[in-house]
């Protein structure tokens, strides 16, 4: 089983929180082996470059920031 | 005929499905007014003198009028903005000098996506990779003041003239605060985390080009997203500005905050500050003040302290800033405010 490591950077608003269910989903739905972390520390965001919250980072790259993006959008993202 | 990959449908599909959107928009957009008159006044058969008559008219008016201008404006805007991403203002804006930079700056906060929720990992973004302290204030003041949900409700209810003048006040605002904050060299009260982390530069690989249907989906998103959270604002705004339309006598507000209530804008400023509230809840005040005479220029520094400094905002903002560097901030802002309130009440 392949194996994915899902970040979501943001403060823990109402936005982070739906992106981190949506990528949890998709995540479930491709069957990966996945963790999701949430990373609230603004500099670590600022190391992935990242100006808008809430960002999603697979594997150690930045896919979207600043959106949420619905879990069927988000599989090609993190398949 | 080509086909756009990514959504399976033709181009052409989309402009004609649009062109017949906006010609059934503005036929309803005009048919608005007569029909309140007919519904308040032939279907309810109230009076159109009395205060009912003329508050349920006034709502039936208003309400979609107001609800259909805010979805094709967020729309449009939406559409706009998926020009502007923060790292291409931030690409824009490095290494500029203040004045020019100043005026960039507010220019693109208008057309910028922000969520004051934003402000910390932008205002890092900004200040880490050249973009001065002053020009970077000047982004963050103009961002969230001079917003499409406001222009679109002042417009709607108040005309272009008040649109105009809240717009353009709001960026001269924007560019002399940031202007001022550049001149104090105050970057020692910027957190000393913030200039040592290091920017990474990841974000480009996310910002590849946008196809013209991923625009318009970005449009709609806006409006799924914005219409759909500010709704019960605009609604609940509207059934007050109609009760006041309908009960509240004229000039009532004229004696408290008309123009020759001096005190009335600093008051206006200090009790809007630590108010926070979306342009959409604030709006309705502002009907209200408006139309029972409080001075132009007193409600327009109301509405600029409400929506343009706010104690969330600030608070999130400590994260990066020293609280002198704040107060700062918060000081230039409210005179910038103040000056506007009391050149409006003098010159109009």
């Amino acid at each position: 089983m392949e194996s994915r490591l899902i970040e979501i950077l943001g403060s823990g608003c109402a936005k982070c929180e739906m992106l981190a269910k949506h990528a949890e989903q998709a995540a479930q739905e491709l069957g990966l082996d996945y963790a999701v972390i949430k990373l609230k520390d603004p500099a670590v965001w600022a190391r992935y470059g990242v100006m808008a919250t809430p960002a999603l980072v697979v594997d150690g790259q930045l896919k979207v920031q600043g959106r949420v993006l619905s879990a069927e959008k988000l599989k090609e993202l993190i398949a | 005929m080509t086909t756009d990959w990514r959504t399976g449908r033709k181009p052409q599909l989309i402009v004609l499905l649009s062109l017949l959107g906006a010609a059934a928009w503005w036929l309803v957009y005009r048919s608005l007014e007569p029909f309140a008159s007919w519904f308040a006044f032939s279907l309810l058969g109230l009076s159109s003198g009395s205060p009912l008559g003329s508050a349920v008219a006034f709502f039936v008016f208003e309400a979609p009028k107001v609800l259909m201008l805010l979805a094709l404006v967020v729309f449009g805007v939406g559409i706009v903005r998926s020009f502007f991403t923060p790292e291409r203002t931030r690409r824009m804006l490095a290494g500029r000098r203040e004045s020019a930079g100043n005026v960039l700056a507010a220019l693109l906060g208008v057309v910028t996506p922000f969520c004051s929720c934003s402000a910390v990992p932008l205002f890092i973004g900004f200040v880490t990779t050249g973009v001065p302290l002053g020009v970077t204030f000047s982004f963050l003041i103009s961002a969230p003041m001079v917003n499409e949900i406001a222009l679109v409700l002042l417009f709607g209810l108040f005309g272009w003239k008040v649109a105009a003048l809240y717009a353009g006040t709001g960026l001269v605002i924007a560019v002399a605060a940031g202007w001022i904050i550049g001149q104090l060299k105050l970057e020692h009260w910027v957190e000393g985390w913030v200039y040592q982390s290091g920017f990474g530069s990841a974000a480009a690989s996310a910002d590849a080009p946008l196809t013209w249907s991923e625009r318009v989906e970005q449009g709609r998103e806006a409006v799924r997203d914005i219409v759909g959270r500010v709704w019960p604002y605009v609604l609940a705004g509207i059934a007050v500005g109609a009760a006041i339309h309908g009960w509240v006598p004229q000039d009532f507000m004229a004696s408290i905050m008309g123009k020759g209530a001096w005190w009335s804008v600093p008051l206006a400023v200090i009790i809007g500050v630590p108010m926070y509230s979306n342009a959409a809840g604030i709006i309705p005040i502002v009907q209200a003040l408006l139309e029972k005479g409080a001075a132009l220029g007193t409600v327009l520094a109301f509405m600029m302290s409400v929506i343009g400094l706010s104690l969330p905002e600030t608070i999130i903002l400590r994260k990066v800033l020293r609280p002198p560097l704040i107060a700062t901030f918060v000081g230039v802002v409210a005179a910038g405010i103040l000056v506007v309130g009391y050149v409006f009440n003098l010159v109009l």
